[in-house]
């Protein structure tokens, strides 16, 4: 079967998250990948947990596993002499040249935007700065957490009246991942028209507040700055997390209208105190909402997380089990829609990676290849694609260009 | 070249069916210059009654939320469950490039405009279609708020604080992450397209989308067969020697962000702390000792005691400064540490001004102008930009409609009739 993107080719220096993602995402589709690394300056997410049986290694995380699926990968050392040549190759036989180094790396190896689009004039190239290529503060580098922080998530979320939490992994490295996708393929059809290439300057930063739009227009607006409020959402209660049977289970639930409220009570079997007259109506909910809450954990306590979630969403109400990094292998709608694929890892065996959130009823997502092992595809892309023969590709190997 | 060819996907159209649950996805195409033309019943999208509201009128026209994520559209009303409205939108089909709906699964079916209705009208056509579960599996017609799908997503577990209930973000993001993958897979089924001639349905399922934000969350359980659990401020994992690791600090006029991180990539950031810290009498003797280089928060190298000494000197000196105080030295002398920002710290950041992110949009019929964030991706050859402010209900009805060859009697019988 025809790959919808198999003839898009992709040389990637990238690493972390924003970057490998949004070329993960056109390697599911079929685009060919040549990830570029080097053993010299690892990728800080090859040792970031979790390791295979929690034994840190280099080939052994899956956090960079998850993000590197469907690529060859293979190891040069920009800063040896000879590498310099064959990064124009990797260039030349490419579309698409992604990066998210701190803003001014590529340039001092040789590879800016303007040096690149010397070797070859139509090349599309990306860059995912973590806050974009220019500014005051585009040099200081930043992680996940950090991006979430200053992008305005941090602050929003959690109780009022303890610390905000930490926005676990990288929030806004996915935004950014995809906005990248979507506008590298949007970029190749504008090539295909025009035969021009382009440069993409994509902040991380700024492709997360893209998700927070109407809060800062109503902060223009209206002056209201939009603080952290646990789980209350300002049209709907009850609007929680509620404890059910067993350790730290939970279920979230959302009611909108008066019919979901009036759903929720049956199924709750119309206890007396869910008849009082103050519940009855969005209004008396939102007012009575911390002695609602109380009353429904009563509820919730007996039944576990899934019976909570099936019952309410089979009488028509919104709730869903709080799953944890467990349930999502055991979720049967995710196992259903074939979520997760099972790949052989060349050092750490059989594995799990999961797919995007899109199915594409002609052209469908294949995982074929698990993430590489540092440097694993080196004589395949070095002999096969860049063409050098095996005495040249040992030579150079052994001066150390694929360190 | 003219103007027309100056953006990333001017020559294309798509029809967008969504409500708040898809608007993003219509929303990126409009950004790359599709013509992106918004569809609603008559009277008016439900999902103009979100908030917040222009100076907090209540009023279909004046829903931020609405006006946040359909700029860059031109709008339409049209009734699809009525047999002229199916017809006038079947005319449209054969006109655009995209379909773009988010109704529950089998609703399009039913008013004879799935997707393989559509492809017969027009077989290069590209139907996205956005639901909270997908157009399969058992869950297919449960609903989802977008708590219900953070909880499922596995994000939820993961924050809050550990002797509270697991918290939602603070602000809805569940379909914004569906809008984007939508657009996503939709401009992968179009690249296919353009080689081959053939269109195909893009199932976009929120749950799903929702997960490709926490990725390394299921390897936890995959390979160390561990749960990570919410820790508030602090981080919780496993191979860490101390498994609860501060990362967002107090300071003076709020929080900050800072990870104590090991090796070379934390290396030259805690020194140049440690020597600020030292400049005001607050760094303890085991920070100015630390060899930053070999320090190794997940192993040896550093004693419980000292780690920490280390986190109430940070306690202490954090909470003597101001956030701006902070963030400036920070990037001065290159200590990677980060404001927890405000809505109103990002109007303000100088970084963002720099970068010309906010962008005036007029709204002539509020006698008014808002700023907006421009759109994220900033192009060499064809810049984004916010073109048109989202259109007010109908308001393109004329120039479409008769683009499309309704004459103005029959516009007129069809506004009678409830159609538009």
């Amino acid at each position: 079967m025809r790959k919808a993107l198999e003839n898009v080719r992709i040389t990637d220096f990238t690493w972390v998250v924003a970057g490998p993602l949004c070329v993960r995402y056109l390697a599911d589709f079929g685009a060919r990948v040549i990830h570029v690394e080097t053993g010299t300056r690892l990728d800080p997410i090859r040792y970031t947990p979790p390791y295979k049986d929690d034994i840190p290694g280099t080939n052994r995380s899956g956090y960079f596993h998850n993000y590197n699926s469907n690529k060859y990968g293979i190891t040069l050392n920009l800063r040896h002499a000879k590498a310099l040549e064959l990064a124009k190759k990797l260039i030349l036989w490419a579309d698409i040249v992604a990066e998210n180094f701190n803003p001014g790396v590529m340039k001092r190896l040789g590879l800016s935007y303007e040096e690149i689009r010397e070797i070859k004039s139509d090349i599309i190239m990306i860059s995912l700065g973590s806050k974009g290529q220019t500014g005051p503060h585009a040099h200081l580098p930043a992680f996940g957490a950090h991006l979430a922080a200053v992008s305005g998530f941090t602050a929003i979320t959690g109780w009022p009246d303890r610390d905000p939490p930490v926005i676990f992994g990288a929030y806004t490295d996915s935004i950014a991942g995809r906005f990248g996708a979507a506008t590298l393929l949007a970029a190749l059809d504008y090539r295909r028209r025009t035969g021009k290439g382009q440069y993409i300057d994509l902040s991380q930063s700024e492709a997360g507040i893209e998700f927070l739009i109407p809060p800062l227009l109503d902060y223009d607006v209206n002056r209201r700055v939009l603080e952290r409020n646990g789980n209350r959402h300002p049209s709907a209660a009850p609007h929680g997390a509620y404890r059910c049977k067993g350790e730290d289970r939970w279920c979230a639930v959302a009611v909108f209208t008066d019919e979901e409220w009036k759903a929720m009570r049956r199924v709750m079997g119309s206890p007396p105190w869910a008849e009082d007259d103050k519940f009855a109506t969005l209004l008396g909910r939102k007012t009575n909402e911390e002695e609602l809450d109380n009353l429904i954990e009563q509820w919730t306590i007996n039944y576990s997380a899934e019976e909570v979630m099936n019952r309410l969403q089979q009488a028509g109400v919104s709730a869903g089990v709080v799953e944890t990094a467990e349930d999502l292998h055991s979720d049967p709608q995710l196992k259903y829609r074939h979520h997760f694929w099972v790949l052989e890892h060349q050092e750490i065996g059989e594995s799990t990676y999961d797919s995007m959130g899109s199915q594409l009823s002609k052209t469908p997502a294949e995982l074929y290849k698990a993430a590489h092992t540092l440097g694993e595809d080196n004589y395949y892309v070095y002999t096969q694609i860049l063409g050098l023969s095996d005495e040249e590709f040992v030579e150079l190997l052994e001066e150390g260009v694929f360190d | 070249m003219n103007q027309k060819q100056e953006s990333l996907l001017s020559p294309y159209r798509a029809l967008d069916l969504t409500d708040e649950r898809g608007f993003l996805c219509g929303r990126i195409l409009g950004d790359f210059g599709v013509d992106v033309i918004k569809i609603e019943p008559p009277g008016g999208d439900p999902s103009r009654r979100i908030s917040p509201f222009y100076h907090d009128i209540p009023d279909p026209e004046e829903s931020l939320y609405w006006f946040a994520y359909n700029a860059n559209k031109r709008g339409i009303t049209l009734n699809i469950e009525t047999a002229d409205g199916q017809e006038i939108f079947k005319r449209l089909v054969k006109t655009a490039d995209f379909v773009i709906d988010s109704f529950p699964p089998g609703y399009m079916d039913e008013v004879g405009l799935g997707y393989t209705a559509l492809s017969e009208i027009n077989p290069q056509i590209i139907m996205t279609s956005i639901t909270p579960f997908g157009q399969t599996g058992p869950w297919r017609d449960y609903k989802g708020s977008d708590i219900a799908l953070w909880a499922l997503s596995s994000y939820m577990y993961v924050e809050g604080d550990a002797d509270r209930a697991p918290v939602w973000f603070g602000y809805p993001q569940s379909y914004l992450h569906a809008g984007l993958e939508a657009a996503v897979g939709t401009l992968v089924a179009f690249h296919h397209r353009q080689l081959t001639g053939e269109g195909q349905w893009v199932d976009v399922s929120a749950q799903q989308a929702l997960i490709v934000v926490n990725l390394q969350n299921q390897q936890y359980w995959n390979l160390a067969r561990f749960n990570p659990k919410r820790a508030g401020p602090c981080v919780h994992r496993s191979g860490v020697k101390w498994a609860y690791q501060r990362r967002i600090w107090r300071c003076k006029d709020g929080f900050v962000c800072f990870i104590l991180m090991a090796g070379e990539t934390g290396a030259p950031g805690n020194e140049a702390l440690t020597e600020w810290m030292d400049s005001e009498g607050l760094a303890p003797e085991c920070m100015k000792q630390m060899n930053w280089s070999a320090f190794d928060i997940r192993a040896e190298g550093i004693t419980v005691e000292d780690y920490e000494q280390i986190a109430k000197a940070l306690t202490t000196f954090f909470s003597r400064h101001t956030k701006a105080e902070l963030y400036e030295e920070a990037v001065r002398r290159r200590i990677v540490l980060y404001p927890c920002s405000t809505i109103e710290d990002l109007r303000n950041d100088a970084h963002l001004r720099a970068r010309d992110f906010w962008a005036q949009v007029g709204h002539l019929e509020l006698n008014d102008s808002l700023i907006y964030p421009r759109p994220c991706m900033v192009l060499s050859e064809t810049p984004c930009k916010i073109r048109r402010r989202a259109p007010l209900i109908g308001e393109h009805n004329e120039e479409i409609y008769e683009e499309l060859g309704l004459s103005r009697e029959e516009l007129v019988l069809l506004k009678q009739g409830g159609i538009i």
